[in-house]
């Protein structure tokens, strides 16, 4: 039995400790915003919010997440989230939509850390994160959009 | 403007479900009146046959008959339709339409189904009509219940109004749908549109970005087990043996069942299922395996470059021609194995009840899918429900006229027997070992320039599996899909011998973002810039050139991509060097200039110019949105993968550890421009990839010397 908070509510999970993050919140409590696309920390389609940090889901056993607060799109907020989802619909980054939570994610886990990024602030932040769609123009955009919106 | 006296708007509680003729030789406009009977539609029932549904609340939903897995049909369908509708973009919603071969056919194909790059040039007129019977019906009812003449209504931004009343298409729905519908209403002259030709918003951006956007995966049932395949990694291997009893010691594992696919694992969650999978001991049989490297196999593609071949296309006499030529030029160019990899991947969610089945996939051929299930569980036709969901890409992917993900998850069900729910998931390893490629390729040519530097002879031979053997889509003999892009250029080449040698492999081939053209591009328009610096002629100006005369829409976007960049001849400026290529697919012109510089070794690409004319540009935030992601799609391909089959076959990429995807340090500034257009519209989903590979090819070459022959640069020790 785990016990952590996901999106601001108390959890406990009868779960094997090795069952990856990503599909406890898929399968047990129906989070499907968080999406599976390698399951080997490769793509970022998974990505959430741990204790306030960006991680990979599919590779994080929920065995070492006691006491932990989980954070997935379903439940983001704050300034950052608010407008880098806002730049997102405003600039049309999704196509397939696919990676674009995990994308939102690590952008908006990139905000909270640093209000002005650089290009090379974005490339090292959101390289985790694939989009086979390639919208990569419109992410770089709508970040720097974001990054506006919280200056304002 | 015709109108049939059959009364064919459904009223409902809900509001109003309009059918519209369709201009397809009166077959499916019977099929519609069919369907809609004669629009006594029990209350709350939706006709899952028409194109526009007006709810009170004053929303307008589109149901579009193209799969949306990210080029916008959704976007592009509701454009049409709110165009001659005079609605207000705010009041559009989109969502998919059933799986009816009858009332939602791909007028390209004559069966439902979404490629080639088709959506919007088979749904121009279709979706218009559309959209401008609903609105005569919405201002017939009006000028009926205000007693005014027809002539004095007009219709603006979704409201109705004679000056006097006014009112919105949900208050008038009601009675719209007791008005005849017209058959062939007009539709709007492009001078007067408002809505196409300008930057939109797409229809789905805000659930696509917030996680609420329902896909595949995302469906649970009740009860329903999430079940994976163990597959054999060679690829036409079967299952020999297998031993299931340490799978089946796995808590959530409910069942293990042999398949035709391989070794299905059913449980309880998606975690179970997969370490089931994993403790399954699986022999695997041979006999029908491809076995052969992916050198073996280009190896065996020499051989048979030198037999047998079919004729493609032929001018002049291309060989003397070259034989007598003053600089001869040969080249052989390597294509490897792709995977689509769409970024979810293939799935599909099957409930079977008391002789019914409902299906949720994102089905690219819906009526494919359905059909394989029907028949699979053998139930009756009218009793399997197929619902198609948005899908995390395809890339050609989910265009199955196999509809190979149909049967599988029909034979899960078969397999495990009685009443259910199953979810199949595919993991990235099942997608990329899972074959469905586009196809290994090897071009084989020759040129010849004469003493003053003119192109005298062209030879160009192609080896490689035929991708629409065995499909409805074969029309026997040559595969066009082999060759499209190689034949039929825009050039003016006065000898000219184009050749198809047929290979078949047991690796199922696919249609891979833009077919032929992922290929046929990279070789002739490499090969020619080759010709061109031996001839000592510029790029752009050769191709210009070269051109036919009846080659205007290449030469606009040529010289428009030329201006954009700034090109003044020179390749190389500092440490930047610049390459061009030009490519017509799906009958949308795309000409690319890209910059780049020596990383290490290895290009990196700064920036790339397009000029794109698609016709018509109906909404030019999603042509723009298409070139980008297409150019960003060719240039990870040709800079990083392949799919290789290694000693005794085994594919090597299994994962994106080894199968490298574009990342946002990789994507280079894209600056599109489109060019003017009033012929009919054309898609864009595909033709932003082609000319990428060669136009970073003639870049790098101009900046090292070196011309990559065997795909990808990684591959070719670039
Ligand atoms: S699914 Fe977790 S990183 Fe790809
Ligand atoms: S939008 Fe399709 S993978 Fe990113």
């Amino acid at each position: 039995m785990t016990t952590l908070t996901v999106n601001g509510e108390e959890v406990a999970l009868d779960l094997p400790d090795d069952t990856p993050l990503l599909w406890a919140l898929r399968d047990e409590m129906r989070l499907t915003g968080t999406k599976f696309g390698c399951g080997i920390a490769q793509c970022g389609a998974c990505t959430v919010m741990v204790d306030g940090m960006p991680r990979r889901s599919c590779v994080t056993p929920v065995g070492t997440l006691e006491g932990a607060s989980v954070e997935t799109i379903e439940g983001l907020d704050g300034a950052e989230a608010e407008a880098v989802q806002s730049a997102w619909v405003q600039i049309d980054v999704p196509q397939c939509g696919w990676c674009q939570s995990g994308q939102v994610m690590s952008a908006v886990g990139l905000l909270r850390m640093n209000r002005a990024p650089s290009d090379e602030d974005i490339d090292n932040a959101m390289a985790g994160n694939i989009c086979r769609c390639a919208t990569y123009v419109r992410i770089r955009q709508a970040i720097h959009d974001a990054a506006d919106t919280l200056e304002g | 403007m015709t109108v049939q006296s059959r009364r064919q708007f459904l009223a409902s509680a809900a509001g109003l479900v309009i059918g519209v003729a369709l201009p397809l030789k009166g077959r499916a406009q019977s099929g519609a009146a069919a369907a809609l009977g004669d629009g006594t539609l029990a209350e709350g029932a939706f006709a899952p046959n028409a194109f526009i549904r007006i709810a009170p609340d004053n929303t307008v939903t589109v149901l579009s008959k193209h799969i949306e897995f990210g080029q916008g049909p959704y976007t592009g369908l509701a454009t049409l339709v709110a165009e001659e509708l005079d609605a207000d973009w705010s009041q559009i919603r989109a969502e998919a339409a059933p799986a009816d071969d009858e009332l939602y056919a791909n007028l390209a194909f004559g069966l439902q189904g979404t490629g080639g790059s088709t959506a919007m040039a088979n749904s121009w007129m279709q979706m218009r009509q559309a959209g401008a019977a609903a609105r005569a019906m919405l201002v017939s009812a009006a000028a009926e219940e205000w007693g005014v003449d027809r002539a004095t209504i007009q219709v603006e931004k979704g409201v109705v109004s004679d000056g006097t009343s006014s009112a919105t298409f949900g208050e008038l729905a009601e009675a719209a749908a007791g008005q005849s519908v017209p058959v062939e209403p007009a539709v709007k002259n492009p001078s007067e549109f408002t809505l196409i030709g300008t930057d939109r918003p797409k229809v789905d951006s805000r659930a696509k970005s917030d996680g609420t956007a329902q896909f595949t995966m995302d469906v649970y049932r009740d009860g329903m087990e999430t079940v994976v395949v163990r597959r054999p990694s060679v690829i036409g291997a079967t299952v020999a043996s297998f031993d299931d009893s340490a799978a089946r010691e796995v808590p959530g594992v409910v069942a293990v069942h042999r398949i035709p696919q391989g070794v299905a694992v059913y449980a309880t969650s998606t975690a179970a299922a997969l370490k089931g999978r994993a403790a399954l001991e699986v022999e695997w049989d041979m006999s029908e395996a491809e076995t052969r490297s992916s050198q073996e196999i280009f190896a065996d593609f020499r051989e048979m470059a030198n037999g047998e071949a079919m004729e493609a296309e032929r001018i002049g006499d291309a060989a003397s021609a070259i034989d007598s030529a003053e600089i001869v030029h040969e080249a052989e160019f390597l294509f490897p194995f792709l995977a689509h990899a769409p970024m979810e991947p293939l799935d599909a969610v099957l409930e079977v009840r008391g002789g019914k089945a409902e299906i949720w996939m994102g089905a690219q051929f819906p009526t494919a899918d359905k059909g394989a299930v029907t028949q699979v569980l053998g139930l009756e036709p009218e009793n399997v429900t197929m619902n198609v969901m948005l899908a995390g890409g395809s890339f050609g992917r989910r265009a199955q006229p196999t509809a190979h993900i149909g049967v599988e998850v029909a034979s899960i069900a078969k397999a495990r027997g009685g009443d259910g729910a199953w979810k199949l998931v595919w993991t990235r390893e099942d997608d990329l070992t899972g074959a469905y490629y586009r196809p290994i390729t090897l071009h084989r040519m020759r040129g010849g320039i004469d003493a003053d530097g003119n192109i005298t002879g062209w030879e160009n031979r192609v080896v490689n599996q035929s991708i629409v053997a065995g499909t409805p889509f074969d029309q026997g003999g040559l595969d066009r899909t082999s060759v499209e892009g190689a034949i039929e250029m825009p050039y003016d080449l006065p000898n000219l011998a184009v050749d198809w040698v047929k290979a078949d492999l047991p690796v199922a081939p696919l249609w891979w973002r833009s077919v032929g053209h992922t290929h046929t591009a990279y070789a002739t328009e490499v090969f020619l810039d080759e010709l061109l610096e031996k001839a000592g002629k510029d790029p752009v100006q050769g191709r210009l050139d070269l051109l036919k005369d009846e080659a205007g829409r290449d030469r606009a976007v040529l010289e428009r991509v030329a201006e954009m960049a700034g090109w003044d001849g020179t390749k190389v400026k500092g440490d930047r060097a610049y390459g061009v290529a030009l490519h017509e697919s799906f009958q949308t012109y795309v000409a690319e200039i890209v910059e780049v510089s020596d990383a290490g070794g290895y290009p990196k690409v700064h920036k790339v110019w397009a000029a794109v004319d698609c016709g018509v540009a109906i909404n030019p935030n999603v042509i723009r949105a298409q070139i980008e992601g297409g150019i960003g799609y060719g240039l990870g391909t040709i800079l990083h993968n392949a799919l290789v089959l290694g000693e005794g076959g085994e594919v090597q990429q299994k994962n994106f550890d080894t199968y490298r995807m574009l990342r946002i340090h990789e994507m280079p500034q894209v600056e599109v421009a489109i060019i003017d257009s009033g012929a009919d519209p054309t898609g864009v989903g595909e033709p932003g990839t082609p000319p990428i590979g060669p136009a970073v090819a003639n870049a790098w070459r101009a900046l090292t010397g070196q011309s990559p022959r065997e795909l990808p640069f990684a591959q070719a020790g670039v």
